[in-house]
């Protein structure tokens, strides 16, 4: 161990000391990094804004927004030691690796760093804590819900998946049938297959519409899937008639929900995502909080976040997006 | 005339065909009704114009794999020009559609031509490389409906008497199929080069000039059927018509297109495009597991290649003059 490191693991230790004897003074910001996949992608400009969001509300925390200029584990990596040479107090990133960035950040922790992934996680020795967007089954049970939402009175719903090998899909898929006994109202007639092609997707629409004339909604828990539905919905003449859902990007759903297609889609707000991770990096670098198996963290206004054996948390279900917030969000991923 | 004409390929695939659209309307009734077999020929249109292109470029001893890629580079440059300028009238942008893909065809066929190097190199080459500057030109974004202009969707969806434009383009090129490949001495070229290039060689048929026209033309089809793509699914991304290539040259080798050359006819590149169509738009309605689609539509390949395997011997009369060409 070289002389410079015993030093900084010195100055570590010291500051972990000051950490435990007392609270932070206000005049000493919390400096949190917030590590995206790679700068100038909208969905990481909107964590950052969520995370400024965060820094805010707690008053005496800075956020450092950075990330590498294209999505690769090297580029990371550089970051991530600069940010150990700036002293920052905890990084949160979103890997493009799991488990290339693990050394580099293995020293940040070593330095006294708190260290948490979120959104793409890191290998479990990485980090103390990863925060993923949503989980499995609140996917699952999103999606039909928004399907349900707007049928009060019931109705034939056919799910329009990606490849029939595609395990995400396969799982959201065995969770929202797991909670369809909630919604006794409504039907699944059909699970169909469009690979993720626009093309076939669009076919598979079709022959949903032509199957079952009287089919109210298409849920495709797939981004390609949703378009290409939407598509074959709207050129079948059936808008406001058959309601496309399921897991989109509001970008590319912009148009659908415009034309009345789609009344509402979700995936996870980027915005909440950066709040949140901020939020959690805050209170375990303010040793508020420690990251171990069943731990509750707080996480301001969205709840506290729970962490399993693999000190993972899910941050809430996917977000709703619909013709009152999709202008805002189009332009930002 | 008749009799010869029952007798041939084209009439057992007409025949199979429209037992394959009895036999499914038998699952599922309705299918064979006219105004959806004429929504089949429309969502077939694109295969059947790239088969026919395809089918030149087969006639001729090659064969071109990078004919999707040329479709989604064209269909994503197309759409982002759209984009970026949506005053630009659509005829513009069909004439930008069909330059690049003539151009992305002529590349293919200069290689073939000039540097003689075997065409399934060649395309598979460029298949990768003209899928690769998709990503270059888009970055790997997205062009989503909203950002397109109406009129740029509008146009193979507009009806005229009776049918989408999109179908009637279809025909138009069938249409000039037929008279181009029977009646024109180009035309007439392909099949001689394809039969037998050392006899071509000794009727003054240049066979690398013909390669490249073979090329060139199934490259700006290509190219126009990039733009109908693109509208038609209002969607344009980097793994637009991913896979297809292979569609187009099973399209062809169900019609009946010898892929040792010189053999086929227009009529047959439709139809095996329609036959393909059929199941495709079959398999969703009629209740087939996803996991036997595959096997279904690759049964009916290795069928139609059976039944195609019957090709006479054809007569080599001047090997020397073949082996030099």
């Amino acid at each position: 161990m070289s002389i410079s490191r015993r030093i900084l693991m010195m100055t570590s230790l010291m500051a972990g000391a000051a950490f435990m004897a007392g609270p932070v003074a206000a005049q000493d910001p919390v400096r949190i990094a917030i590590v995206a996949k790679s700068l100038g992608n909208g969905f990481f400009e909107a964590a950052a804004r969520g995370a400024e969001e965060a820094a805010k509300e707690v008053g005496n925390a800075e956020i450092i927004y950075t990330g590498p200029t294209s999505t690769t584990a090297e580029g990371q990596i550089e970051v991530i030691n600069s940010l150990i040479a700036q002293r920052v107090d905890a990084i949160a990133i979103s890997a493009n690796d799991p488990d290339a960035v693990v050394p580099a950040l293995k020293k940040a922790m070593q330095r006294g760093i708190t260290v948490v992934s979120w959104d793409s996680g890191v290998a479990p020795e990485g980090r103390e804590m990863h925060l993923a967007p949503s989980s499995d089954a609140l996917i699952g049970q999103t999606i039909i819900k928004l399907a349900a939402d707007h049928l009060p009175e019931g109705g034939k719903v056919a799910v329009l998946s990606a490849t029939s090998t595609s395990t995400n899909q396969n799982i959201w898929i065995a969770e929202m049938k797991k909670v369809m006994d909630q919604y006794p109202d409504i039907e699944l007639v059909a699970t169909v297959y469009g690979d993720d092609l626009a093309d076939k997707s669009y076919r598979e629409t079709q022959g949903l519409l032509q199957s079952y004339p009287d089919l109210d909604a298409i849920i495709a828990p797939t981004s390609v899937g949703i378009v290409a539905a939407a598509q074959a919905v709207q050129d079948a003449g059936k808008a406001g008639q058959v309601n496309v859902t399921g897991i989109g990007l509001p970008s590319e759903m912009a148009g659908a929900v415009e034309n009345g297609v789609s009344q509402s889609f979700a995936i996870w707000n980027p915005v909440d995502l950066g709040y949140a991770t901020t939020m959690l990096a805050y209170n375990l670098a303010t040793d508020q909080a420690t990251a171990e198996p069943g731990a509750e963290i707080a996480m301001g206004r969205l709840g506290t976040a729970t962490l399993d054996d693999d000190n993972q948390a899910a941050m809430s279900e996917p977000f709703t997006y619909d013709a009152s917030n999709i202008e805002e969000f189009k332009d930002i991923f | 005339m008749i009799i010869s004409f029952l007798k041939s390929r084209e009439a057992i695939l007409l025949g199979a065909l429209i037992a394959l659209i009895l036999l499914v309307e038998s699952r599922f009734s309705g299918f064979a009704m006219p105004r959806n077999l004429a929504a089949v020929f429309n969502d077939t249109s694109i295969l059947i114009i790239l088969a026919l292109g395809q089918t030149l470029v087969i006639l001729t001893r090659c064969i071109d794999l990078s004919l999707a890629s040329n479709l989604a580079l064209t269909g994503m440059v197309t759409a982002m020009l759209n984009a970026a300028m949506p005053g630009l009238p659509i005829v513009a942008l069909l004439a930008v559609a069909v330059a690049l893909g003539l151009i992305m065809g002529a590349f293919n066929g200069l290689l073939v031509w000039k540097l003689n190097i075997p065409p399934i190199v060649v395309t598979l080459g460029t298949l990768t490389i003209y899928r690769g500057i998709i990503f270059l030109v888009s970055g790997g974004s997205w062009v989503n409906s909203h950002e397109m202009s109406a009129a740029y969707k509008a146009l193979p969806r507009a009806q005229m008497l009776g049918l989408p434009v999109l179908s009637w383009i279809a025909i138009v090129v069938i249409a000039g199929f037929a008279i181009g490949v029977n009646r024109t001495a180009l035309g007439r070229a392909f099949y001689a080069v394809g039969g037998n290039p050392g006899a071509a060689v000794y009727t003054g048929i240049d066979v690398g000039r013909t390669r490249f026209s073979a090329f060139v033309i199934a490259g700006g089809l290509a190219g126009l059927c990039g733009y109908l793509w693109v509208s038609r699914y209002a969607v344009a991304y980097t793994d637009v018509a991913g896979g297809f290539e292979l569609d187009i040259v099973a399209a062809c080798v169900i019609g009946g297109i010898s892929i040792a050359g010189g053999s086929g006819t227009v009529l047959g590149a439709v139809l095996g495009a329609l036959f393909l169509g059929v199941i495709k738009n079959a398999l969703p309605v009629a209740g087939i597991s996803p996991f036997w689609q595959m096997a279904i539509s690759g049964a009916a390949i290795i069928i139609a290649v059976a039944f195609n395997a019957r090709k006479p011997p054809s007569r080599i009369i001047l090997k020397h003059a073949e082996a030099r060409s």
